[in-house]
């Protein structure tokens, strides 16, 4: 026998998990933090990259011209716009799509595959292809529609710019919304469906009473994912309208893009940075509940 | 040569103590088992002996060493998981070779041990298989012998008998004991099942709480519960506890008054006015002719081998009583019952023994 | 449920119409990346005319694709490898060894996926400019290995914790330290959950653009960043334009069509089963 020990001051643990955990930790931390300090310090800086003439503090200068300038709430609106109306229609059709490819019918499953081809395209292209080949006023293919149907060719990029960027952006996240509760959808409990039939449910009822309650979680999970990627909507924007006519389609980020990356204004737009960074808390404040409630962790 | 100390051992997960300091001493080539309702902290104890679980407090010694920091596979301790934890990628060999690999043992006597453990358990012919393909008394048998190749200090198993079936669970559990005795080495065996306890133990640990309530040889918790807790967890059918409180003493024997009214005489001297609880197992309760404690008969199981019956006293609980197989009690009649011999145990108000009947 | 002959026959023709009206501009897109410049912009649209691979000639002969290609291939993977080497002992760590913080910090790693990138736009642009990171793979696989970061570890986690823990401590009792278990039992276990991480991972990382477009301009431009250059009004031939996006996205798009069961694991944070 050794002799008998009392609880020593430092207890080592059996299992560390700190080593494992820092690197992750680290690099997300340096990630989260030093770029978004430096915002913060260039918002009150008078800063050109390309006029060194321009230089000092702003004091509150940056924000002022920023809130002052018409672009400014229009960017805010525009881009609350694009992300809500991308999120109804593609948890809509997504709703749909997912009943309606839950059904057997023949060639389904090359039928599923088409549906989720766009959603492994990149956005530039997405957005090239349907501005040109399709919503071309003289040569795409929806004005020969039009034309065969005897309406005038709508010129969507002149007219309704902001309802073409939102055509292009939700047909690239469809097919994410139908995947997700088509695979929900999957594992819906049939007997659940026939115990509602012989209750005397018809379509609709079941659809609002079996269905819809069991896609709300994953509808959360996509409502989520979704927001996250919708509210960096860029690319789209970039090869279309470049937030054109006018600001019709500039976004709070094209905007910022704007500022920093064709005026060079780095003061101007790390103020319009951080007033990014506090919508886009706003909604993760929401979204992180909502996701924290909604998966098991 | 392997003995295991616990001393004063406390678990906490975050603010909640779940063992509330364990001390007990278990022997070399003993096999203990600890018993206790689910919830009450014989897997946690059992995982901070394995090294799964870190101790909050209080020292564990293997072999006089305190080890309280040693990591798990350092301790030469092999446990059986209850959901047996095979690697559902490896064949059974590898399975139960896979301890010997990491540890560098070079592959020939690899082999040879896995083939000793393997015919031990008459795992031979299902080496290449993989757990899958397996029926549930074999896969545990697997995770019997992943344990047994390691030659450890000592086995700990963790409910291994709570997934199989009825039948399965007896043979194994004779196969278990049958292994002790082939091996001679310190075991540790987790059950909430009493049976289970009483069959396989050298000595019974109760649990309950986070709190040790009685050790002993499984016949000194039959004969001599320490408490109303062990007294009710021990024995099956239940022993019957009814509240009582003495009526008259005369310095020898006493005379108390059970709850519905019949009275109970006892031989040792108690203040009258005393509340307690007697406790009376249903095989030592026999049917005579008047006296005892009167009750009709609500409900008659015959189970074959032997009758249990169920009788109304007045008390808060029926009387059970186990009665022999040709008895032709019926529902709805009135008997008289009376203990065979001097076989009641009493508890004061707190719940501890006062008397028993081997006492 | 049962149906009729006829629902039958109304849910085929519904399901391929939404199909082939789904599929329709990537099935137009490569059709018209066969035409002569002249058919491409031709009025009424040509289904039947005579194909010609000039395009793709020209694309990849004449432009940059197969330096973006590579860049693009190069980005993916470097960013994936180097961001599961990062997630897996995390994802492990709080998979099986999850303490009180375990849930504040998956969450606050998620929350920094919600940050948008273009309040750091100007700060990651300087320090890539002062680092001569500025259109470079090593610059931009690290950009978007830690844009993608809290992603895969919380795919990681999701797909951990789908490994029963007394496995892991089986193979603690037996020995295995860290790596080993990762090694020799988590990887086959997980196997399928870190295949479908690695596969969303690489195709978030292919069709990024905003980091792509911003952070690149010769050298290191991914496919992303190349066919937006043919936004710019004098780059417009539509046949050209549709046979560098094919050429774009067919590696992707086939990839993701080979492991779309696999990837649906992964997209949905193991909340939907
Ligand atoms: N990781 C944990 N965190 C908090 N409480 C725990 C944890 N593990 C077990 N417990 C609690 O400790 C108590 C004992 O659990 P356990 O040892 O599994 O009981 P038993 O094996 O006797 O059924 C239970 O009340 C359980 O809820
Ligand atoms: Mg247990």
């Amino acid at each position: 026998m050794t002799k008998p020990t009392t609880a020593p001051p430092h207890r080592k643990k059996l299992m560390h998990t700190w080593p494992l955990l820092t690197p992750t930790v680290g690099v997300l931390l340096l990630w989260a933090f030093v770029p978004l300090a430096m915002t913060l310090w260039f918002s009150f800086q008078r800063y050109n990259l390309v006029d060194p003439t321009i230089s000092g503090f702003a004091g509150f200068n940056n924000y002022k011209f920023l809130l002052e300038s018409p672009a400014f709430l229009l960017s805010i609106v525009n881009e609350l716009v694009l992300v809500g109306a991308v999120l109804i229609i593609t948890l809509v059709l997504g709703v749909a799509f997912a009943v309606l490819f839950d059904q057997e019918f023949f060639g389904r499953s090359v039928a599923r595959l088409l549906v989720i081809a766009p959603f492994f395209v990149m956005p530039t292209v997405a957005a090239l292809i349907w501005k040109n080949l399709l919503m071309d006023p003289v040569n795409g293919v929806f004005a020969f529609v039009a034309r065969s149907l005897g309406f005038t060719p709508i010129d969507w990029f002149t007219n309704y710019p902001m309802a073409g960027v939102v055509m292009i952006v939700a047909w690239e996240w469809v097919p994410f919304a139908t995947l997700i509760l088509l695979t929900a959808m999957q594992s819906l409990d049939r007997q659940q469906v026939e115990a509602a039939k012989m209750d005397g449910a018809r379509g609709p009822q079941i659809l609002r009473y079996v269905i819809l309650p069991h896609l709300a979680r994953p509808m959360t999970i996509v409502l989520m994912m979704e927001t996250i990627y919708l509210l960096a909507v860029f690319a789209e924007i970039f090869v279309t309208t470049s937030g054109g006519p006018g600001n019709a389609t500039t976004t709070l980020t094209y905007l910022i893009y704007l500022r920093a990356l064709v005026s060079f204004d780095v003061g101007g737009a790390a103020a319009g940075g951080v007033l990014a960074v506090i919508l886009a808390n706003i909604v993760a404040l929401f979204l992180v509940r909502t996701v924290a409630r909604n998966v098991d962790l | 040569m392997c003995t295991l100390e616990l001393r004063n051992l406390r678990k906490v997960y975050s603010n909640v103590e779940v063992i509330k300091g364990v001390d007990l001493t278990i022997k070399d080539r003993e096999f203990v088992v600890f018993v206790g309702p689910s919830g009450c902290g014989k897997s946690t104890l059992l995982r901070m002996i394995a090294g799964l679980e870190e101790i909050s407090g209080g020292d564990f010694m293997i072999d006089g060493v305190r080890v309280n920091d040693v990591p798990p596979d350092k301790r030469g301790l092999a446990m059986v998981f209850q959901s047996y934890a095979l690697y559902p990628h490896m064949t059974v060999a590898e399975n139960m070779a896979f301890a010997l690999r990491l540890a560098g043992v070079p592959k020939p006597e690899r082999d040879e041990r896995v083939m000793v453990a393997a015919k031990t358990l008459q795992l031979d012919a299902l080496l290449e298989r993989k757990p899958a393909n397996l029926s549930g008394g074999q896969r545990q048998r697997v995770a019997i012998g992943r344990a047994i190749v390691r030659q450890p200090k000592a086995f700990l198993f963790d409910e291994p008998l709570s997934n199989l079936d009825a039948a399965l669970r007896v043979q194994t559990r004779i196969e278990i004991a049958k292994l002790h005795n082939d091996l001679k080495s310190t075991m540790i065996y987790v059950t909430h099942d009493q049976v289970e306890a009483m069959t396989l133990a050298d000595r019974i640990v109760v649990f309950n709480a986070g709190k040790i309530e009685q050790v002993g040889t499984p016949l000194e918790l039959y004969h001599n519960p320490a408490n109303l807790f062990v007294a009710g967890f021990i024995g099956s059918p239940k022993m019957n506890l009814i509240a009582a409180e003495v009526r008259s003493s005369d310095g020898r024997t006493s005379v108390l008054t059970l709850e519905g009214g019949s009275l109970f005489s006892v031989p040792k001297a108690l203040v009258p006015g005393q509340k307690l609880t007697i406790g009376l197992r249903p095989e030592h309760i026999a049917v005579v002719a008047e006296g005892g404690m009167a009750g009709r008969v609500e409900v008659v199981e015959h189970l074959g081998n032997e009758t249990i019956a169920y009788a109304s006293i007045g008390a808060a609980q029926p009387l059970t009583v186990k009665l022999p197989s040709d008895s032709d009690v019926r529902i709805g009649e009135m008997l008289h019952f009376a203990s065979r011999g001097q076989t009641a145990s009493l508890f004061d108000e707190a719940g501890s023994a006062i008397m028993s009947p081997s006492a | 449920m049962r149906s009729s002959p006829l629902q039958k026959f109304i849910v085929a023709v519904l399901g391929w119409t939404v199909a082939l009206l789904m599929f329709f501009p990537v099935a137009w897109m490569v059709l018209t990346s066969f035409k002569t410049e002249i058919d491409a912009v031709h009025s009424p649209p040509l289904l039947v005319f005579h194909p010609t691979l000039a395009n793709f000639t020209h694309v990849i002969y004449l432009g940059n694709y197969l330096g973006a290609l590579t860049n693009s291939v190069a980005i993916s993977l470097g960013s994936t490898v180097l961001g599961l080497l990062i997630a897996m002992p995390a994802a492990y760590a709080m998979a099986f060894f999850p303490n009180r913080w375990t849930k504040d910090l998956l969450l606050w790693m998620l929350s920094t996926k919600m940050m948008p990138a273009v309040g750091v736009l100007m700060p990651i642009y300087l320090l890539c400019q002062r680092s001569g990171l500025l259109d470079t793979l090593s610059g931009l696989i690290l950009v978007m290995m830690l844009s993608n970061l809290p992603i895969i570890v919380w795919m990681l986690y999701t797909f951990f914790k789908e490994v029963p823990g007394d496995i892991i401590e089986a193979s603690r009792m037996d020995g295995a330290g860290v790596l080993a278990q990762l090694r020799v039992v988590l990887l086959p276990l997980a196997g399928p959950g870190i295949a479908s991480t690695a596969l969303l991972s690489i195709i978030l990382s292919w069709n990024e653009a905003f980091w792509s477009i911003n952070l690149t301009s010769v050298n290191a431009a991914p496919l992303t960043a190349f066919i937006a250059t043919f936004s710019a009004p004098e780059g417009l031939f539509w046949a050209k334009l549709s046979a560098a996006s094919t050429l774009a996205v067919a590696p992707i798009l086939i990839f993701g069509w080979m492991t779309q069961r696999q990837l649906v694991r992964g997209l949905t944070f193991g909340a939907v089963k």
